[in-house]
C-alpha cells in the first residue's frame, strides 16, 4: 500500500495492518472490525469491576478536540480515556482560540507542543479528521468522533457491538435504518459496517427528500413505506431528525413526519417479535420515536450508551498500540540500517 | 534437559505443594485463579484435585502488560472473568510457566482492581528461572534450566502435555 493509494488505509493502518488512526470504516475489513468488537467485549467486563480502570494509556495525553458541540459522544470519549488511565484535555473550540482567529494548523501545533498522544476530533466539515491525520506529527493518533455528513465510525461500531450482544451474529439479520439518512453520518458508517460484517439485508426507510442521491450504492435497499419496511426486521435503528441541518423545505411538518416515519408500538408490532430498537441519541420523543417504544422492553438505547464507552476504549487503545508498534518498527529498521 | 516430562508427576507435585501450604497457612476456603491460557487449564485440573466447589476465575492480563509501549495491544484479548469477590479472600494464582515474573506482576495488579485479597499463593507448573523481577512461586511442579535456544510450552487442554521447542538461534 502506497501513499498514493486512494483508500484512506495508508493513513489508518500500519504496514502490518494494525489500526493507527480511526477515521472511517471505508477500507477496513471484517477481521479488523471483529477485532474491535472482541476487544470492546473485554472492556465491558472492565466496566463491571470495582475499579473500572486499566493502566494501558497511563501517562499519555488525550485531547478531545470538539469543533462541534456534543454531550454524549464527548463524555463517553472522556470516560473511555480516563478508564484507560490517560490524562484528558477537553477543548471546546467554539469558545477558544479559533474564535480569536487562530488557524486549525496553529491550534494543532500548540497541542502537539504539549506532547499530546491522541486527538479525538469532531468537526462539522467532512474530512477534517483526515486533514488532521495527514498533517499531524507521526506518533499522534487521530480518532474521528464525527465529521460533517461523512462518518461517525465509533457510533457505528458501538451499534454493531449492541447488535452482536443481542443477536449473537450478523448472519442473515435484517436491519432497517429509519429517518433522516440524508444528514446522517451515523447511517453511512452503519450501512458500511453491517455490509462488512455480513448482515443479511440493510434497508433504509425514509422519504425521498431525506435520502442521499444513489443511496443504494452504499449497500442497502430502499423502502419509502414504513409499514412495508418493518416486515421481518431483526433490528430497527431510528435516526434523529436533524432539524439544525435542515435547509429548505425537506419535510411538510414534524407531525406529518411522525405519522409516516415515527416508530410507535403499532409499527413495531409489524417486525419480528424479538426485534430490537436502537437510536444513536439524542432522542426527539414524539418526532421520530414514541416514548413507550423508546422506554419499552425491545429498546436497547441505553445499552448503546454503555457500549459506547467500551468501543471507544477499544479503538483508542488499538490506535495507540498501532502508533507504538510502528515507532518500534521504525526504530529497529533504523538500527538494522546502521548495522 | 529436554527429556520427556511426565505431566501427571508435575501435577501431583503441584497438588501436594498446594495442600501443604494451605495447611501451613490455615487456609480452608481458597479462591482459584488461572492466567490465560495454560494457567486456566491448570486451574481446571487443580480445582477438581483440591475438591473446590466454587468455580475458578480466568485472568487475561493483556490490559496490564508492561510492554504496551513497545509492542502495543495484544490482538487476542478475551474478557477476564472472576465469578467471586476477591476482597478479603485467600487466592491461589496459577500459571503454567514462570520466567521473568512480569506476567505475575501484571496479574497481581489486575486482581487488586477487583478488590483487596487477604493473601495470594503463587503456583506454577514449571519454573524456568531467569527472573527479572522479585517474584517467586510458593509452589512449583518442577524447576528447569533451559538452554538459550530452547522453549517450553504447556499444550492442552485435553490432554495436557509439555512441549519443548528449539528456536534455532
Amino acid at each position: 500500500m502506497t501513499a498514493n493509494d486512494p483508500s484512506p488505509n495508508h493513513l489508518q493502518l500500519t504496514r502490518d495492518g494494525q489500526l493507527r488512526h480511526f477515521l472511517t470504516l471505508d477500507g477496513l475489513g471484517r477481521e479488523l472490525l471483529t477485532d474491535i468488537l472482541d476487544t470492546a467485549d473485554s472492556f465491558i467486563e472492565v466496566g463491571e469491576r470495582r475499579i473500572k480502570k486499566v493502566p494501558l494509556l497511563r501517562g499519555r495525553t488525550v485531547v478531545n478536540l470538539f469543533f462541534e458541540s456534543s454531550t454524549r459522544t464527548r463524555s463517553t470519549f472522556e470516560l473511555a480515556a480516563k478508564r484507560l488511565s490517560a490524562d484528558v484535555l477537553n477543548l471546546d473550540i467554539n469558545t477558544s482560540a479559533t474564535s480569536k482567529g487562530e488557524s486549525l494548523s496553529d491550534t494543532l501545533l500548540n497541542l502537539e507542543a504539549m506532547a499530546s498522544d491522541m486527538f479525538v476530533v469532531r468537526h462539522s466539515q467532512s474530512g477534517a479528521p483526515h486533514f488532521i491525520a495527514e498533517s499531524v506529527t507521526p506518533g499522534v493518533a487521530i480518532i474521528n468522533a464525527g465529521d460533517g455528513r461523512h462518518a461517525h465510525p465509533t457510533q457505528a461500531m458501538l451499534d454493531m457491538l449492541t447488535i452482536r450482544q443481542h443477536k449473537g451474529s450478523f448472519e442473515g439479520l435484517k436491519v432497517a435504518i429509519v429517518g433522516d439518512v440524508l444528514h446522517s453520518r451515523v447511517a453511512r458508517s452503519q450501512i458500511r459496517a453491517l455490509n462488512v460484517l455480513g448482515a443479511g439485508e440493510v434497508r433504509v426507510i425514509a422519504p425521498g427528500t431525506l435520502l442521499p442521491r444513489d443511496v443504494e450504492d452504499l449497500g442497502c435497499t430502499v423502502e419509502y413505506d414504513m409499514a412495508r419496511g418493518m416486515q421481518d426486521l431483526d433490528v430497527v435503528i431510528m435516526l434523529r431528525l436533524q432539524k439544525e441541518r435542515m435547509e429548505g423545505a425537506l419535510l411538510p411538518s414534524e407531525r406529518e413526519f411522525y405519522r409516516l416515519y415515527g416508530l410507535n408500538q403499532d409499527k413495531l408490532a409489524l417486525a419480528k417479535p424479538d426485534c430490537i430498537v436502537m437510536h444513536p441519541g439524542p432522542i426527539n420523543r414524539g418526532v421520530e420515536i414514541e416514548s413507550a417504544v423508546a422506554d419499552g422492553p425491545q429498546s436497547v438505547i441505553l445499552n448503546q450508551v454503555t457500549n459506547g464507552i467500551a468501543i471507544r476504549m477499544a479503538v483508542m487503545s488499538m490506535a495507540m498500540g498501532g502508533q507504538v508498534a510502528e515507532r518500534q518498527q521504525k526504530h529497529s529498521d533504523h538500527e538494522g540500517a546502521r548495522a | 534437559m529436554t527429556a520427556l516430562l511426565d505431566i501427571n508427576q508435575l501435577l501431583d507435585e503441584l497438588e501436594a505443594g498446594l495442600r501443604r501450604i494451605l495447611a501451613e497457612r490455615g487456609v480452608d476456603n481458597p479462591a482459584l485463579i488461572g492466567i490465560r491460557t495454560g494457567g486456566v487449564w491448570l486451574a481446571d485440573v487443580m480445582s477438581k484435585r483440591l475438591g473446590l466447589a466454587e468455580p475458578y476465575g480466568e485472568l487475561d492480563i493483556s490490559f496490564y502488560r508492561d510492554d504496551f509501549s513497545r509492542i502495543g495491544l495484544n490482538p487476542r484479548v478475551a474478557p477476564s472473568s472472576l465469578p467471586f469477590d476477591t476482597e478479603g479472600r485467600d487466592i491461589i494464582l496459577i500459571d503454567d510457566v514462570i520466567m521473568s515474573g512480569r506476567t505475575i506482576r501484571a496479574a497481581m495488579n489486575e486482581i487488586f482492581d477487583y478488590g483487596r485479597p487477604a493473601s495470594i499463593i503463587l503456583a506454577t507448573l514449571i519454573d524456568l528461572g531467569a527472573r527479572e523481577l522479585p517474584v517467586q512461586p510458593d509452589v512449583t511442579g518442577k524447576a528447569l534450566a533451559l538452554d538459550a535456544h530452547q522453549r517450553v510450552k504447556l499444550r492442552g487442554p485435553d490432554p495436557l502435555r509439555i512441549e519443548f521447542q528449539e528456536t534455532g538461534q
